[in-house]
């Protein structure tokens, strides 16, 4: 099995296992604040590295390229408020638009 | 499974059900169409909506892997992404008061929109707010693996990930959902500061432990802050 399937499975497995937990436990175990206020932390923190990872490196290496003119345009939209549809096209037709003329 | 309820509060409650319901599923599109991108099959882009059904752990898994990340480094950013799922749990049980069977189906539809719909419902009372939940929980997982499919087939047959600008839409995809998080100052600078550290990362770590290690940044600042609501 490769790591894909592994991802998957795993991936699957483990939110299912959190999601049933939740619904099995009392509050009282985690609502301490500090931990609410780290959970609060924690999908910015992840979903903006991810951005980045995914926005400015190949590999191991950092770059600038078409992708960067993509997600200018998606926080341009975000900016003006644009649904989310016309943010991803926006971002995929100016970033497709920069690596063909490039 | 959906438990019996008058019908004045239903309709709309059902009505709000189903337009979340909907425009989330569209971010499915995006999720399914990202996911062949990363490298992932149409079979297993479709299991991971299937299984998975939580959008921000389905995005980091295939972001982490299709960047050349281990299945445990995709796997570990996918689950940190699913905690919030069992606090959602956690704050629906006392309402739902469902066992086993139920329990199970009510567990997997636990997302952030059917929480949300469901805590939208409180004025109207616990039976809203069930029916919300239900509505909204089986709503979502319909429209999000339908728009999956969609978005994985249109991919598959797209070819060259950056020739269609698909390697710009990923980012812009998270964007979309890290976005209306960002309600303060410091969220905003956490933010900016997760994207520096994963980058000034990358050269000189494994692939995938740049993002994981963002998660430090979010404890370091949960236990600093005085109190939940004070920036609020």
């Amino acid at each position: 099995m490769n790591k894909l399937w592994w991802g998957v499975i795993g991936t699957s497995a483990a939110v299912f296992a959190l999601k049933y937990l939740g619904q099995s436990i009392p509050e009282k175990y985690l609502s301490h604040p500090k931990i609410r206020s780290i959970n609060g932390y924690i999908p910015i923190v992840l979903l903006s590295a991810l951005i980045g990872v995914q926005t400015f490196t190949e590999k191991t290496k950092l770059m600038i390229d078409h992708r960067t003119l993509g997600l200018g345009v998606a926080i341009l939209a975000l900016a003006l408020r644009a649904p989310f549809p016309i943010v991803v096209i926006s971002a995929a037709a100016s970033s497709a638009a920069l690596y063909h003329f490039s | 499974m959906i438990p019996v309820v008058s019908a004045t509060f239903t309709r709309q409650t059902f009505r709000d059900s189903m337009s979340v319901s909907f425009t989330v599923g569209m971010y499915g599109a995006a999720f399914g169409a990202a996911s062949v991108a990363a490298g992932f099959s149409v079979l297993q882009t479709s299991l991971l909506s299937l299984l998975t059904f939580s959008g921000a752990s389905q995005f980091a898994v295939i972001g982490v892997i299709g960047a050349g990340g281990s299945a445990f480094s995709g796997i570990a950013t996918a689950t940190l992404l699913g905690i919030r799922n069992g606090l959602y749990g956690m704050r629906m049980a006392p309402i739902l008061k469902v066992r086993g069977l139920k329990r199970i189906v009510a567990s997997h539809i636990t997302i952030d929109e059917s929480t949300g719909v469901a805590l939208s419902q409180e004025p109207r009372g616990d039976h809203a707010m069930q029916a919300g939940f239900w509505f909204t929980g089986f709503g979502v997982f319909i429209f999000w693996n339908l728009f999956t499919l969609a978005g994985a087939f249109g991919a598959q047959a797209m070819g060259n990930p950056a020739a269609w600008g698909l390697d710009a839409a990923v980012p812009a995809a998270f964007l979309g959902l890290v976005w209306p998080r960002l309600l303060t100052i410091s969220d905003r600078a956490i933010a900016l500061a997760a994207v520096a550290l994963a980058i000034a990362l990358t050269p000189i770590s494994p692939a995938g432990l740049p993002v994981i290690a963002t998660a430090g940044l979010a404890i370091l600042m949960g236990l600093n802050r005085k109190s939940v609501t004070d920036d609020e």
